[in-house]
């Protein structure tokens, strides 16, 4: 089973839920992937010992100067413009490069041979509490984050009757995407504002778009107004929860406590969301799209260059 | 000199577009007989790399000098190693940035500017 812990809004209580729902059901059989890798934050919570750790990274071209002709065939293939013809010498821009591969299958001389970038971190662990915790770290300046994503996926593949919780970055961008791509349930985190609301709206059409089920939680609950109820309603979507803004939460979690941790009056709230998911699920509200990422090879660094 | 400047439309009375990698046209001009023509630029909507793609066309066209408003890391690279110079006009209609050029008025780019898109992958 495996449930991404989504939002349009950053900020809403994506960790906060995602984090007390690992605690709640089973811990010994979850494992918790931390996808915003731009800015994971999750290890505070759950404070994992981290044993493993993975360079990842993207294959990029490599010229050899000796073979190369500069004919040039490498730049009109190459979407984006990442290698370049000038003067007769060619000219690779890595930061541009999506390690796609088709230069070097283009290459009449068999001139290119790809060579590992590194982009990031992948770090897994356990908690004491027993959760199999991994997260991707995106380097400072990269602002490709996908391919770490989709490493971060695969590095920890999904095992039998285990929970798979993903802690997916904020907004509707495609590293969005990627971490949503391939889950059972998204739970849409919002908060009843009129900036909620209108971040909700992108992200419950993105996870229609990925034709999966889906269910809210409202968070703050309180504050703001009821137009987040009514859209519900009127999209078909769940409120699977509510959670009240509340002082106490709000200073427990700055202190980077665990919800259900500091307050044992949510587990069971926690509980019943975990059932009312497994019931949409097997429910089969919604088909899944493919599991599978299509298009770039991406590839681990363990190995080459010996980061355990 | 074929001379290259980016310009917001097709013809001498438009105006320079500061914005190389993105600009609407290249009016290309001979400085000796003062033929012109004008092409669309090819990277103006391109994804990532407009910088690198717009200097493999001008290039391609044979192009020795580009005047332009702006230049990022990655298009001064690529220009560099093609042996384009590169010169920095203020703006204008593309008529008067050639006059300006052609009595050498206007400065020789050597630095690389900003990065100023957000697109590509920005390691640098």
């Amino acid at each position: 089973m495996v449930i991404a812990v989504a939002s349009g809004k950053g900020g809403t209580g994506k960790t906060t839920i995602a984090t007390s729902l690992a605690l709640a059901v089973s811990p010994a059989s979850t494992t918790f992937l931390d996808c915003d890798v731009e800015a994971p934050n999750a290890h505070f919570f759950l404070e994992p010992t981290f044993s493993k750790h993975e360079e990842v990274g993207l294959l990029i071209p490599q010229v050899d100067e000796e073979r190369c002709t500069a004919c040039g065939r490498c730049a009109e293939v190459c979407q984006y413009h990442a290698i370049v013809v000038l003067a007769g010498k060619v000219l690779v821009f890595p930061e541009l490069c999506h390690g796609c591969g088709s230069c070097t299958l283009n290459c009449p001389e068999d001139a290119i041979k790809e060579v590992p970038d590194v982009l990031g971190m992948l770090e897994g662990g356990r908690t004491a509490s027993g959760i199999n915790f991994a997260r991707g770290v995106l380097n400072v300046g990269e602002p490709m984050a996908v391919p770490v994503i989709r490493q971060l996926k695969a590095w920890q593949p999904v095992q039998d009757g285990e929970i798979v919780i993903r802690d997916v970055p904020p907004g509707t961008s495609c590293p969005v995407v990627e971490s949503i791509r391939g889950a059972d349930f998204v739970v849409l985190v919002t908060e009843p504002t009129p900036f909620g609301l209108h971040d909700l709206r992108l992200a419950a059409q993105l996870v229609r778009d990925l034709e999966l089920p889906a269910g809210v939680i409202v968070n703050r609950d309180g504050i703001g107004d009821k137009q987040v109820d009514d859209y519900c309603r009127e999209a078909g979507l769940p409120i699977m929860m509510r959670i009240p803004l509340d002082r106490r939460i709000a200073e427990a979690l700055a202190q980077g406590d665990i919800l259900v941790e500091v307050f044992p009056e949510y587990l069971p709230s926690f509980q019943d969301l975990y059932a009312q998911i497994r019931i949409l699920v097997e429910a089969g509200t919604g088909s899944k799209l493919q599991t599978q990422s299509p298009g770039i090879e991406i590839v681990s660094l363990q190995g080459i260059r010996g980061t355990e | 000199m074929k001379l290259v400047i980016s310009a917001d439309g097709p013809q001498l009375e438009a105006q320079l577009d500061a914005r190389y990698g993105r600009c609407a046209y290249f009016i290309f001009v001979d400085t000796e007989t003062h033929a012109w023509e004008a092409s669309p630029n090819p990277a103006i909507n391109a994804r990532g790399g407009a910088g690198t793609q717009a200097a493999q066309f001008i290039a391609n066209q044979g192009a020795q000098a580009v005047i332009s408003g702006h230049f990022g890391p990655n298009a001064f690279e690529a220009l560099d190693a093609a042996g384009i110079k590169m010169y920095a006009a203020a703006g204008g209609r593309v008529e008067s940035v050639v006059e300006e050029f052609s009595s050498g008025q206007l400065k020789k780019v050597t630095v690389p500017g900003k990065s100023r898109h957000h697109g590509g992958r920005g390691r640098r």
